[in-house]
């Protein structure tokens, strides 16, 4: 008598069906397969948007559904790029160290080898030495580890702190902010040990595979990425399906007659948290390498709160809302801010889109917010309702 | 050095001494170095000139220094020489006659460098310091200030009694002091001047004792019986390393190796592939490197490594100390004691200037945050442009200074300008956005951030990206000096009292006017009020202006000491949450706190660490949220029932 | 009949003003009180404080045979020990189904784990099924939540409060703004619990507290003023005195 969750929701499955189709089409059409129609710095592009969706639908989770607006999640994001992006740099490095060493007369001790490393990655702060939190960068199973573990147990503390102290609503949100914003501060001195406003680069080249070209491995990368937010989205619908999904947007709506009815509210919350924060930092993991540099401006509050812009745009509480939205305002904001849309001349003045986007985008998002709170999905809802 | 100094003490006492009584036989003796002075020749020539004891010697000093010494190519003799109507005047040295009839182009123009310059003005000193034109004996002061020395002392003392400007004469007295505390010949009169020195702040008479109490590294296998300050511990003092280093400096003991001093001299052995009887492809170990070394150093082709045990039988041998190099001790002693009290007295005064700068901290966080508090306190609104409100008022005094010249006039428009152009746009905002969100407070800080975005942008595109400067007048310019540790500028005393008299207003306001009290009619029971003729759309709607008109304010008052830019409102709208949440919704007093607290808290940090902003800003955050976790509404929280829901 | 809550010495105040005063107060299991009192005679303070919303100052909180003290529990771990409360406006969750609300309120494990793994039984769903015959809502059982008449809102809500299986009952004003067929059905629904569970209806229409037909407890200022049947309260001077005003 129960139904697959799939079957509940065959939203899941035009999803899955139209990213499988989507990310076929750019295959064939980039520079991997020789066709070359799209080329390989778009295709980063459309796979760094395809981990921007990830968090995205993460995003909507939080806000759309459990009613949490978070202005923190783009910090978990940062960490798990960080967090690939030291196995990147460290092993890259030492590749590099390596070659270097063996022209030597003597082959180097490990001792060298970690120094002459150190000294190539901290000399722009001034260190020759691995601060302690390096100390697993050798090891991309570990790293790859630290992307789960470390946005989690962030997650996890600072929801206990704040949701054990029934911190809701705006005060929530604002304190999410100055957390991300302490973490962002934090990492811009060089004493983080992360290379202060440095940052981390070079990250789109991949360790061992230095052989094989940048249009395969975008492609790669955009696979990975797409497969992430296939299994993030199927994920999240798991979650908000059936019970679970009930109690979530009950939370939402009502957290005090949930409280009366029995249930645990912090722990929901704490769990759709972390849960969140986990799923955002794989994203991130996934990002970074495509974009090839990470650094703490991308982890400043204004990045969590364009994130909210994209999901509101796309619509709340439909996961694949968020996804168009983001979609959607982050591929019309790199055409705007590329100097891709012409120019409109006024006689008068002429408009620079470079900009005037920001302008056009905070007065369409006011507008939205004030008209359209359902955002683009609400659209899809209407044009369901007519057909049937 | 000293050897000017024992003459320019003959000079004093010996006048009549000199050998001469016209000065171009003397510089003809020196005439090479005082053609072509340089900083190393110049010290015999100053001395010679200095001893003659001549009345001259000072103008000639003067002029020499100012570039006014010309000499005659063909003979070498010198003269004065000075610019007029694009000639040039020479003078007789001696006599004063003009020369006439004479060609430009046969004189020589003396330049010296700086540090010739710098030698000379030393040597005008004791001149200087009665000269009868107040700013030369301020020079000359000064010029002792900079760089004390023994024959100075009583130079200066002889010009007190003279001394007839009463600032100078202190100034003097308290020079004439430090001189005794460092130089006096008599041990008791030292001490008595550095006793006197224990209630001094300034940097100088501090420097003062830092020298009195200089010391100098002495490595000795015995106690030396010399002032011995403190013997060095090695483990908490310095690292064993450290000290061997030392050793190694001091005492020529051999240096240790470093890792890559043994690759170096492996590499320089390399026979048949091997090193000492190593294979290369072996040698990719620390370990195996040293045992390499040591089969190099059993044949004696290198020195032997120094090993921990050598080091540590070296340290047992040798002690290190640091020895004053001012031999008396109880000279030595007096000057720790005077320094202990001066360092007492320093960290006080440091710690309420850090109260200070925490004060003043606080005003502008509560400058800043103060509208916030209202529009939230009293509506629930957050109001995510409230950075730009405050971006808006700063380029609204920035636009006002570009058309009225005059800086303070332009202040007394700018503030009320300000207000005006915020107090507009806040309610602009009020009736276009926030007023179609109330009660969805979580659209209404999405919807307030699309338009910060939207302003931030659109500042950018009309003023530009680079900082614009907002200059204070005059008169804010400068600081309030206390003494020389406490000090605090215009600026911000004048933001303190600006922040007190918007404390002043606003509690006006909200408690003792009808705006006020149906204000808060309004955020105790919004339905009550309404029912009772209050109309609640106004109220909100006049609330959110004065909020937004307090931001413009703040604007103009943060652009007086920090730079307009369009991005300087989201500098502050997160310190302005953190304030107001810290201090509790609604309430002036709380958001007071609240500013306080963050102030204080801030300051404290820095002066923990402070090199480093970052991680103050940084730490302030984390313990709000630990804050919030104790006091989720807040210091001062609103209780009871209608706190809550 | 055994004691199933008792508060003793409970007082709370707000900023100076005491909402409870020292109040004691007793119910059995199974037992059907009215509470009846003023406008601010701390009847919604009282229940804040026995379901955990709200900590008294000082005073004891017991609750069932382990004599377990409820004051510094939360409001979910309280709602778990067996006390389910009604509030007064209607707050059903709008946004789904009268089946999900249902669904929602079942007694099953509440952990998020136990929630995110459960699984549709068909018991659960017999339950269900009971309850909205039980609170004549069987038609709507699809139906968003929203969409319901107001009486209806009141019912699904003693229906989830049902679901829970509660051993104390609180329910603040049931009847309000409800038709009289709909007072009538909720009156029964009420009584029908009340034969299982303990009970408390606050409540300010006397017609309604009469056709409860129970004990009935006066609140005034924080304490109780008189307790016994509703002759018997209505007779008393003081309680006349309160109610007429001096």
């Amino acid at each position: 008598m129960q139904k697959s969750f799939i079957a509940q929701n065959p939203s899941v499955l035009w999803f899955l069906a139209s990213l499988g189709l989507f990310t076929l089409i750019v295959t064939i059409l980039s520079e991997a397969t020789g066709v070359g129609l799209i080329s390989t710095s778009f295709v980063k592009t459309l796979g760094k948007v395809l981990c921007l969706c990830l968090i995205a639908i993460a995003m909507d989770v939080i806000w759309g559904y459990c009613g949490i607006l978070s202005l923190g999640h783009f910090a978990f994001f940062g960490i798990g790029g960080y967090a690939v992006g030291m196995w990147l740099m460290y092993e890259r490095t030492e590749n590099i160290v390596l070659q270097s060493l063996a022209e030597r007369s003597i082959p180097p001790t490990p001792d060298e080898v970690t120094e002459a490393i150190a000294t190539q990655i901290f000399g722009v702060v001034g260190s020759s030495e691995f601060p302690a939190i390096w100390a697993f960068s050798h090891s991309l199973t570990l790293q790859l580890f630290m992307v789960i573990l470390v946005p989690g147990i962030l997650a996890l503390v600072f929801g206990w702190l704040a949701f054990r102290s029934r911190v809701a609503g705006v005060y929530l949100s604002i304190l999410t902010q100055a957390m991300t914003l302490a973490l962002s501060l934090y990492l811009f001195q060089n004493a983080s040990g992360l290379r202060g406003n440095n940052g981390l680069s070079g990250l789109q080249n991949i360790p061992g595979y230095e052989a094989v070209p940048q249009s395969v491995i975008s492609i790669a990368f955009f696979w990975a990425s797409a497969m992430a937010l296939a299994l993030g989205y199927v994920l999240f619908a798991r979650v908000l399906t059936g019970k679970m999904g009930s109690v979530i947007r009950a939370i939402r709506d009502d957290e005090a007659r949930v409280r009366f009815l029995g249930y645990h509210v912090e722990s929901y919350k704490l769990f759709v948290f972390t849960l969140t924060a986990v799923v955002s930092g794989i994203a991130g993991a996934l990002y970074y390498p495509q974009a090839g540099i990470i650094n703490p401006a991308e982890i400043a509050p204004i990045a969590s709160i364009y994130l909210a812009v994209w999901v509101a745009i796309g619509g709340r509480g439909r996961l694949y809302g968020a996804v168009i939205g983001t979609a959607f305002v982050s591929l019309l904001s790199s055409w705007f801010t590329g100097g891709g849309a012409p120019n409109v001349n006024l006689s008068f003045y002429t408009i620079q889109w470079t900009e005037w986007w920001l302008v056009l985008l905070g007065v369409s998002f006011v507008a939205v917010t004030l008209f359209f709170p359902g955002g683009i999905g609400a659209l899809f809802d209407r044009f369901k309702k007519e057909r049937s | 050095m000293m050897r000017i100094l024992l003459l320019v003490l003959a000079s004093l006492c010996l006048p009549f001494l000199a050998h001469a009584d016209s000065l171009q036989p003397i510089l003809q003796d020196h005439q090479k170095v005082i053609a072509k002075p340089s900083r190393k020749t110049v010290a015999p020539a100053l001395e010679a000139l200095v001893a003659s004891g001549l009345p001259s010697i000072p103008e000639f000093l003067q002029t020499w220094q100012d570039k006014g010494v010309y000499t005659r190519k063909s003979d070498g003799f010198f003269f004065y020489g000075s610019k007029s109507d694009g000639a040039i005047q020479f003078i007789d040295i001696d006599t004063g006659a003009a020369l006439t009839n004479v060609d430009e182009k046969a004189f020589k123009q003396i330049k010296p460098n700086g540090g010739v310059r710098k030698a000379i003005a030393a040597a005008l000193v004791p001149f200087g310091l009665s000269d009868p034109n107040l700013n030369r004996r301020r020079d000359a002061v000064q010029a002792i200030a900079q760089n004390m020395t023994a024959a100075q002392l009583p130079q200066l003392r002889a010009s007190i009694d003279g001394e007839t400007d009463p600032a100078l004469r202190a100034r003097k007295v308290q020079l004439s002091n430090y001189l005794a505390a460092r130089f006096d010949q008599n041990p008791l009169d030292r001490i008595a001047a550095i006793n006197a020195m224990a209630r001094d702040l300034s940097v100088e008479g501090r420097a003062v004792l830092s020298q009195i109490l200089e010391t100098e590294l002495v490595v000795s296998e015995t106690l030396p019986s010399t002032n011995v300050a403190k013997r060095l511990a090695v483990g908490t003092d310095l690292s064993s390393e450290e000290a061997y280093a030392l050793l190694v400096t001091h005492q020529g003991l051999p240096a240790q190796l470093r890792p890559n001093d043994i690759r170096l001299a492996l590499e320089a052995h390399i026979e048949n592939a091997q090193v000492g009887g190593v294979p290369i492809h072996n040698l990719n170990e620390t370990e195996k490197r040293l045992n390499a070394y040591d089969r190099l150093a059993e044949n004696n082709l290198v020195p032997p490594r120094i090993t921990d045990t050598d080091i540590t039988t070296a340290l047992q041998t040798y002690g290190l100390y640091q020895v004053y190099i001012e031999p008396n001790a109880e000279i030595t002693e007096a000057a720790k004691a005077a320094q202990t009290s001066v360092q007492t007295r320093v960290g006080v005064n440091q710690f309420f200037d850090l109260s200070l700068d925490a004060i003043s901290l606080a005003s502008i966080y509560f400058l800043a945050a103060v509208g916030l508090a209202i529009t939230f306190g009293v509506m629930g609104v957050i109001n995510m442009a409230h950075g730009e409100f405050i971006m808006m008022g700063a380029y609204t005094g920035y636009v006002v200074q570009q058309i009225v010249p005059d800086y303070t006039i332009a202040l007394m428009i700018a503030f009320p300008l300000a207000f005006f152009v915020t107090f507009g746009a806040g309610v602009a905002m009020e009736r276009l956005v926030i007023r179609w969100l109330y009660n969805r407070p979580l659209e209404t800080l999405l919807a307030t951030f699309g338009v910060s975005i939207a302003l931030q942008q659109l500042a950018k595109n009309i003023f530009g990206t680079q900082a614009r400067p907002l200059t204070s007048p005059a008169w804010l310019d400068g600081a309030w000096i206390i003494n020389d540790v406490v000090q605090i500028s215009y600026i911000r005393i004048a933001i303190f009292v600006l922040a007190l008299l918007f404390l002043g207003l606003l509690l006006f306001i909200l408690n003792k006017t009808r705006l006020g009290l149906e204000v808060r009619a309004v955020t105790q029971n919004p339905r009550m009020a309404a029912s009772m003729g209050i109309n609640p759309d106004r109220i909100k709607m006049m609330t959110f202006g004065l909020g937004s008109g307090i931001a413009g304010i703040a604007g103009v008052a943060i652009g007086l000491f920090a730079k307009v830019t369009s991005e300087m409102g989201s500098d502050y709208i997160v310190q302005s949450f953190m304030t107001v949440v810290v201090g509790g919704v609604g309430n002036v007093w709380g958001t007071l706190a609240g500013a306080v607290m963050i102030g204080t808290f801030q300051k404290g940090v820095e002066w923990l660490n402070p090199s480093n902003t970052l991680a103050a800003q940084t730490y302030m955050i984390l313990f709000i949220i630990l804050f919030i976790q104790f006091r989720p509404k807040g210091i001062i929280a609103l209780k009871g029932r209608a706190a809550g829901d | 009949m055994s004691t199933l809550l008792e508060l003793s010495g409970v007082s709370v105040s707000f900023d100076g003003f005491k909402a409870i005063n020292n109040l004691a107060f007793q119910i059995g299991e199974p037992e059907m009180r009215a509470i009846i009192g003023p406008n601010g005679a701390g009847k919604t303070t009282f229940m804040d404080i026995i379901t955990g919303k709200t900590k008294p100052d000082e005073g004891r909180v017991i609750w069932g045979e382990k004599n377990i003290n409820l004051i510094g529990k939360s409001e979910s771990h309280i709602a778990r020990e067996g006390i389910g409360r009604k509030f007064q406006k209607p707050t059903v969750f709008e946004a789904q189904t009268v089946r999900e609300n249902l669904a929602m309120a079942l007694k099953n494990p509440r952990g998020p784990f136990d929630v995110l793994f459960y699984k549709k039984s068909a018991n659960g769903a017999a339950r269900i099924e009971a309850l909205a015959e039980q609170i004549n809502l069987t038609e709507q059982l699809p139906r968003i939540a929203g969409e319901l008449s107001h009486g209806q809102k009141q019912w699904l809500e003693i229906g989830m409060l049902l679901a829970q299986d509660p051993r104390l009952l609180l329910v603040d004003e049931p009847a309000a703004g409800m038709s009289p067929f709909e007072r009538e059905k909720t009156t029964e629904i009420l009584v029908e619990a009340a034969k299982t569970r303990a009970v408390v209806v606050v409540e300010h229409d006397m017609e309604f507290v009469r056709r409860l037909n129970c004990k009935v407890t006066v609140l005034h200022e924080g304490s109780v003023l008189a307790e016994g049947s509703l002759d018997h309260v209505t007779q008393n001077p003081e309680v006349i005195d309160v109610y007429l005003g001096r």
